[in-house]
C-alpha cells in the first residue's frame, strides 16, 4: 500500500476507491441488518402493533412489560420446550450423518463417488415448499408412500404429522436429511485436505484403521467440527421453515419453534412489539450458546 | 501388496454399495416426486400403492402454466436470480476492498460486517419490514430483492480470497495507469473466477428456493416467486397432489441440474476458502 504514494497525482482518486468498492454492500447491511436490530430492541419495550405502522403517536413505552408476559405466556414456554427436542436431537444426528457419508464418499474418487456427493447433497438445495409438498405427501396418514409401507409389513399407521411427539421427530428427521449436504461437503474439503502420508506412516507402525480414525482423522477435522457444530447449532436454534410449511405449529402447538412463535406473534397477530421481545430473547441464546462453543473449544487449547 | 490393493477392491466395492443403498434411501422423495408428477391425480391416491405410473401424463405440468400462473412465477424467480448475481459483484468488490486497500475504518467495518452474521433471521424480519413499509417499498420487487443482495458471509469468503491475490500485481496494473475499477473487473475478477463460481451458484440456488421474503413482501401474484406459488397451489389444489408434485418437480429440478454441472467447484471452492 506504501507504493501508493508515489503517484501523488492520483491520491485523491486512490483514497475515494475502497469507500466506493464497499459502499453498496457496507450500506446495505447497514439499512438492513444493523438498524433493524436498534429498531427491534426499541420496539420490544413498546406495544407496537398494526395501528402504530401508520400512526407512530399510536405506539407508547412499556418498559419490560413485554419481557414480563412473555415469561408467564405457556405457548412461549412450549415453544422453548419444542425448540430444545429439536435442537438436543438434531444436532448430533445432523453432525454425526455428515461425518459418516463424509467419510464414504472420501473412500475413492472415482466416477460413481463423484456421482454420489451430487445425490447426497441433493437434498441440501431442495426448496423447503416442494419438500413440504412432497414430504406432506409421503407422511400422508392414508395415501402416503411411508404407511403404505408399513401397510406392507402389517404394521402402522403412523400418524407421522398427528400426533405432537412424533410430529417434531418428523420434523426432525426431514431436517436432518435437508442438513446433511452442506455439511457433508465441508467435512469432504476437510478430509481432503489431511495428507496422505500420514496414513502411511501409521500404516507402517502397525495402526489399525479404528486407530487411524481417532487419533488422526478426528482430531485433524477438529475445526470443521467446531464450524459445523456452531452453524449447525445457529441454525436449529431458530428452526423455522420446517413448522411454518408443515404443521403451521401444530398439533396443539406440538411442533411450535421460538422462531415459529416469534413469526406468529409478528406477521398473524401484529404484536409487534411483544414478537421484538421474544426475538431477543432468542438473540441472546443464540448468543450464549455460541459463546458456550467458543469456551469449549479454546479449554481444548486448540483455538 | 497385490494382497493388500485386493483388499482395498473389496472394500471399495462394499462402501459402494453402501453409497448406493443409502443414496437411495436419501432419494426417495425424489423419485416419488418424478414418478407422481407424471401420473393422473387418481392413480395417485388408489390404495395399494403403484410405483410407476399406470398412464404417463404430462397434463400436470400444462396446467401449471396454462391455469396456475407458474409462467409468472418462473419470470419473478428468475429476476430475483439476476439480481443475486448482482448482489455478488457487491460482495466480490467488498471483499476486495477489505483484503487489498489499507484504508480508514477497514478493520471496524470488516467486524461489523462479520458481526451481521449473528443476527437471526427472525430478529430483523418486522424492523425491515417496517424499514421497507416506510420506503413505499412493501409489495415492489425491490422490496423483494433489496434486504438479501448482499451477504456478510458472502463478502468474508470473497476477502479469504482476494487476500492470497498478489499486491504487486495489482500495483503493476496501478503504474500502467489502469484506473481501479478497470483492474477490478478486467484483471481481479477473472483470476477470482473460481471463488465466483462457487457463490455463484450459491447465490442461484439462495434466490431460486427464497420463500419467506417473498411471501412477506409480495401481496399481489403479479409478484410472487415460483416457491409462493407453489405454497399457494397446495392450498388451491388440496386433494390434487399429481399437480402439487409437478409444480415441486418445477422447483426442484432446474437446481439439481445446475448443481449436477457446477459440484466440482463447490466442493474445491469450499476446499479453497480455508474452512477445514
Amino acid at each position: 500500500m506504501e507504493l501508493v504514494r508515489k503517484k501523488p497525482a492520483r491520491e485523491g482518486k486512490r483514497q475515494s476507491a475502497p469507500y466506493i468498492f464497499i459502499a453498496p454492500a457496507v450500506l446495505l447491511l447497514l439499512l438492513f441488518a444493523v438498524l433493524p436490530i436498534i429498531i427491534a430492541l426499541t420496539i420490544s419495550f413498546t406495544d407496537m402493533d398494526l395501528r402504530g405502522i401508520s400512526n407512530w403517536s399510536a405506539i407508547s413505552f412499556v418498559g419490560i412489560e413485554n419481557y414480563r408476559v412473555l415469561l408467564s405466556d405457556p405457548i412461549f414456554w412450549t415453544s422453548m420446550y419444542n425448540t430444545f427436542f429439536y435442537v438436543i436431537i438434531g444436532v448430533p444426528l445432523v453432525i454425526i450423518s455428515s461425518l459418516g457419508a463424509a467419510l464414504l464418499l472420501n473412500y475413492s474418487s472415482n466416477k460413481l463417488f463423484r456421482l454420489f456427493r451430487v445425490i447426497y447433497y441433493m437434498p441440501a438445495i431442495t426448496n423447503i415448499v416442494a419438500i413440504a409438498v412432497i414430504w406432506g405427501f409421503l407422511y400422508n396418514v392414508s395415501y402416503g408412500l411411508f404407511n403404505q409401507v408399513l401397510l406392507f409389513f402389517n404394521t402402522g399407521p403412523v400418524p407421522w404429522l398427528e400426533d405432537p411427539t412424533i410430529a417434531k421427530l418428523s420434523l426432525i428427521i426431514l431436517a436432518v436429511w435437508k442438513g446433511i449436504g452442506i455439511n457433508m461437503l465441508i467435512y469432504l474439503a476437510a478430509l481432503q485436505s489431511i495428507p496422505k502420508d500420514y496414513y502411511e506412516a501409521a500404516t507402517i507402525d502397525g495402526a489399525s484403521r479404528t486407530q487411524q480414525f481417532f487419533k488422526i482423522t478426528f482430531p485433524l477435522l477438529g475445526f470443521a467440527t467446531f464450524f459445523i457444530t456452531v452453524t449447525t447449532l445457529i441454525g436449529w436454534l431458530q428452526f423455522f421453515e420446517e413448522p411454518f410449511v408443515m404443521t403451521e405449529g401444530g398439533p396443539l402447538d406440538g411442533t411450535i419453534s421460538i422462531a415459529l412463535f416469534i413469526y406468529q406473534a409478528g406477521f398473524s397477530y401484529s404484536n409487534f412489539g411483544y414478537a421484538a421481545a421474544a426475538s431477543f430473547v432468542l438473540f441472546v441464546i443464540i448468543i450464549i450458546a455460541t459463546l458456550i462453543q467458543f469456551t469449549l473449544r479454546r479449554k481444548q487449547g486448540d483455538m | 501388496m497385490a494382497e493388500k490393493q485386493q483388499r482395498s477392491k473389496i472394500e471399495i466395492g462394499f462402501v459402494s454399495i453402501l453409497l448406493i443403498i443409502i443414496g437411495f434411501i436419501l432419494s426417495i422423495p425424489f423419485l416419488w416426486m418424478l414418478l407422481s408428477a407424471f401420473k393422473p391425480n387418481p392413480e395417485l391416491i388408489q390404495i395399494p400403492v403403484r410405483i410407476f405410473p399406470e398412464t404417463w401424463t404430462l397434463e400436470n405440468f400444462t396446467r401449471l402454466f396454462t391455469e396456475m400462473n407458474f409462467g409468472t412465477y418462473l419470470r419473478n424467480t428468475l429476476i430475483l436470480v439476476g439480481c443475486a448475481l448482482i448482489g455478488l459483484i457487491f460482495n466480490a468488490m467488498a471483499g476486495y476492498s477489505f483484503a487489498k486497500f489499507d484504508f480508514k475504518g477497514n478493520r471496524p467495518l470488516f467486524f461489523l460486517v462479520l458481526a451481521t452474521m449473528m443476527i437471526p433471521g427472525q430478529v430483523t424480519m418486522i424492523p425491515v419490514y417496517l424499514i421497507l413499509n416506510e420506503m413505499g417499498l412493501t409489495n415492489t420487487m425491490p422490496g423483494i430483492v433489496l434486504p438479501g443482495l448482499v451477504a456478510a458471509f458472502s463478502i468474508f469468503l470473497f476477502k479469504q480470497f482476494m487476500t492470497t491475490i498478489p499486491d504487486a500485481l495489482i500495483e503493476a496494473a496501478r503504474l500502467d495507469g489502469a484506473g481501479e475499477f478497470y483492474i477490478f473487473f478486467k484483471l481481479v475478477l477473472p483470476m477470482a473466477k473460481s471463488i465466483l463460481a462457487v457463490q455463484g451458484i450459491l447465490a442461484f440456488i439462495g434466490a431460486w428456493n427464497s420463500f419467506l421474503w417473498p411471501l412477506i413482501v409480495a401481496n399481489s401474484q403479479d409478484l410472487y416467486t415460483l416457491s409462493v406459488g407453489l405454497a399457494l397451489l397446495q392450498g388451491q389444489a388440496g386433494e390434487n397432489y399429481a399437480l402439487q408434485m409437478a409444480g415441486s418437480a418445477v422447483m426442484v429440478v432446474p437446481i439439481l441440474i445446475i448443481f449436477a454441472i457446477f459440484q466440482k467447484y463447490i466442493v474445491d471452492g469450499f476446499t479453497m476458502s480455508g474452512i477445514k
